[in-house]
């Protein structure tokens, strides 16, 4: 089986503007073309285009403004986590030999159509994202004990990191008090605790290891995909306390990297809401269950920017199409030492966990140098 | 029928499986172990709090109904703890939404 690298990554900032769908696509593209000097647009073999923008046929529409026909193209939708499903649609595409060389480009507008689940009608009038995020967190805290002030503190440890990235939507930290006097959604949540719907794109070029040197002198390896869906109603979740999707996609991906989490040198993890930080680090395996807020404030004490060293979605924003890209390139950067103040220190082996769905759907991806 | 021209009326139904006897949920016309067809059946709307929260006034809630399928609604009377009973006293469709309005039971 060929290996799979990364050669080249593109972002546009996040932020709040009225920009069309198709232009925060080429916007990430052109950026992930100024930076890989030795990409020729005649050897991308497929253009993947991960989105939950209603527009069509997006795939032929960036192809074409950047001059390139690719043998295929097309869109990938999946809630939150289309980005990294698309880097595993593409890692198959490569794989399979059906491709060499692939360009995976995310984008989401603000007013994303993704942010409500339609279909979801067991929820109720109550569809916002907010209150599965509320159930969650009522469930966690009392399940370990755990105050508002405890949760808070994801928000101001990532808001803080996202200070040192310049395509973060938000340049501000913030403490702990702010958080909790920050707007009351519901008993259970607090406006800065959420990751805010934004517009933003980042693009990905993935390789076969047979290009990757003529593309990039520092291929990233993908070496663990672990891909899981437990369902797709809320209220189907098996507990509101830990996540079973992420719990097996993690399984997954660490067995195929043959890799296990305390091996683990920088990870983004998917913090729609500050309790899925804690959470996530419990049900990947870094913490014993209920113990991930410990490693949350002894990363913040001691500064240590391994746990979503670009602010996680809570601090950089969540344009839902392009967050898991984001959050691959960010571990790109970190596995090449290229990640300015944010670097790591010795990061070799990175991890990125991409959910979608209140936990419903989980991937995780293992990558290393 | 099905459940969404039931809930329309008013009335909680459950789907189940008339090969296998699974209950299915979400409600639907086949059964999602043996894909065999499902029947109707009218549920008594009982079950227990397992989480809730609260947005201003108003308390929110997944319930466990009949030990099997769970939803998330509405609380309109009392104060909620785990575990405790609960009824649907009123259910529908407004707004292209569903609604389920509970009552805690003594």
């Amino acid at each position: 089986m060929p290996k799979v690298g990364i050669v080249g990554y593109g972002q546009t900032k996040f932020s709040q503007d009225d920009i069309k769908i198709e232009s925060v696509l080429l916007g990430a593209t052109k950026n992930l073309f100024d930076r890989s000097s030795h990409l020729n647009q005649k050897d991308i073999d497929a253009v993947l285009v991960s989105t939950n923008s209603n527009s069509k046929y997006l795939s032929a529409i960036l192809s074409e403004m950047t001059g390139i026909q690719p043998k295929i193209g097309h869109t990938i939708e999946s809630l939150c986590n289309s980005g990294t499903n698309a880097i595993v649609s593409a890692y198959s595409y490569i794989v399979s030999g059906l491709a060499n060389l692939v360009l995976i480009s995310g984008a989401e507008r603000y007013d994303s159509p993704g942010q409500i689940l339609e279909w979801d009608h067991l929820r109720g009038e109550f569809k916002h994202p907010i209150f599965w995020a509320s159930i969650f967190s009522k469930s966690y805290k009392r399940k370990y004990s755990l105050t508002a002030e405890d949760l808070a503190l994801v928000a101001v440890k990532n808001h803080k990191q996202s200070v040192n990235n310049p395509y973060a939507i938000s340049q501000k930290a913030v403490s702990i008090e702010e958080v909790l006097n920050s707007k009351k959604l519901t008993e259970d949540l607090r406006l800065l605790e959420c990751s805010r719907p934004c517009t933003g794109g980042a693009s990905i070029l993935l390789a076969s290891d047979k290009v990757c040197k003529k593309i990039s002198d520092y291929p990233i390896w993908i070496t663990g995909i672990g891909q899981k869906t437990t369902s797709a109603s809320f209220t189907k979740n098996s507990a509101f306390d830990s996540m079973d999707s992420t719990r097996q996609a993690a399984q997954l991906a660490f067995q195929m990297a043959n890799q296990k989490p305390s091996n683990v040198d920088v990870m983004e993890i998917h913090d729609a809401f500050s309790v899925c930080e804690p959470m996530a680090l419990d049900s990947i395996g870094f913490t014993a269950p209920g113990k991930g807020i410990n490693t949350v404030k002894d990363m913040y004490l001691t500064e240590n920017y391994k746990i979503n060293p670009r602010g996680g979605l809570i601090g950089s924003g969540h344009p839902l199409g392009a967050t898991g890209l984001a959050q691959t390139v960010e571990i790109t950067q970190q596995l090449q030492s290229k990640a300015g103040k944010r670097q790591v220190d010795q990061a070799k082996v990175g991890l990125v966990h991409n959910m979608s769905a209140a936990s419903t759907s989980a991937t995780v991806l293992i990558l290393e140098n | 029928m099905n459940f969404e021209s039931e809930l329309k009326k008013g009335n909680f139904f459950i789907s189940e499986c008339n090969q296998c006897n699974k209950i299915v949920w979400p409600p639907s016309e086949f059964c999602n172990q043996c894909l065999s067809n499902n029947s109707w059946r009218k549920c008594s709307g009982k079950g227990i709090i397992v989480e809730f929260s609260k947005k201003e006034d108003t308390y929110f809630a997944v319930a466990e109904i009949e030990n099997s399928v769970k939803i998330l609604g509405q609380i309109v009377s009392g104060r909620p703890k785990i575990g405790d009973q609960i009824k649907i006293t009123d259910c529908g469709i407004a707004d292209d939404h569903y609604f389920f309005k509970m009552i805690i039971l003594d």
